[in-house]
């Protein structure tokens, strides 16, 4: 299903509050080779000037649910970064 | 039906949503926008969320009550700015009788504070701002902002 340029094309990585403050943006867009994980997309967005606020602990989300590190991600996933929580 | 909102909260509509001739008692939570934070005086606030995830989120919680417990739950969340004393959440959780109600009331709550993907960012009367971060999963303090 996934050619060889469809393995190369972004993964949209969504930054919020504090993280998108820190980052100056709401949205990222990563390229990752095949096999990439969550943690693989952190690494790479802690790359980005402010991106090494974002703590080890950090809440990650992939298509809306809440992931560990280990997830795979894809072409066409949407990672979100989510600082601490505070609703309610 | 959306939980997450841009107009001011009212309890009437929820609590209707939920009422049904056999439901005995109705439990509600409103959550007001306070006027202090930690010692400081906050003067008003800014809700924000990661809007499809945290609608998939409360529905999931809203769900999971309903399964625990034989309830009706409906919950909103206000977003953007709110002044101190505005309803910042509401709950409404409607059962045959009150200990269910009570618990699938408190259950959502804390589940919705614990998970749900929402931010505040609060003005202080001297002038200055900040993110508040709070109790959800994987919170830790080395990860606490301090205010600017």
């Amino acid at each position: 299903m996934t050619g060889p340029k469809a393995q190369h094309a972004p993964i949209r990585v969504l930054l919020f509050a504090r993280y998108a403050e820190l980052l100056g943006t709401n949205v990222l867009e990563v390229h990752l080779s095949p096999g990439a994980t969550v943690g693989d997309v952190l690494d790479r967005v802690r790359e980005f000037p402010g991106g090494d606020a974002i703590g080890g602990s950090t809440l990650v989300a992939l298509n809306h649910r809440q992931v560990g590190r280990g997830a795979p991600v894809g072409s066409g996933d949407e990672v979100a970064i989510l600082p601490p929580l505070a609703g309610g | 039906m959306m939980v997450l909102t841009r107009v001011p909260i009212d309890l009437a509509p929820l609590v209707e949503e939920v009422a049904a001739a056999r439901r005995g008692g109705i439990a509600t939570f409103i959550g007001l926008v306070r006027n202090h934070h930690e010692g400081r005086e906050v003067v008003s606030l800014d809700y924000s969320a990661y809007e499809p995830m945290a609608e998939a989120v409360c529905a999931e919680i809203v769900a999971e009550a309903e399964e625990r417990w034989p309830v009706k739950v409906a919950v909103r969340h206000r977003l953007g700015a709110l002044a101190i004393g505005d309803a910042a959440v509401a709950i409404a959780a409607a059962g045959d009788h009150r200990e269910e109600a009570f618990a699938a009331c408190r259950y959502a709550i804390e589940e919705l504070k614990r998970r749900v993907p929402i931010w505040k960012r609060e003005r202080y009367a001297d002038g200055t701002e900040g993110w508040v971060e709070g109790q959800g999963v994987g919170s830790r303090e080395e990860e606490r902002g301090v205010p600017q």
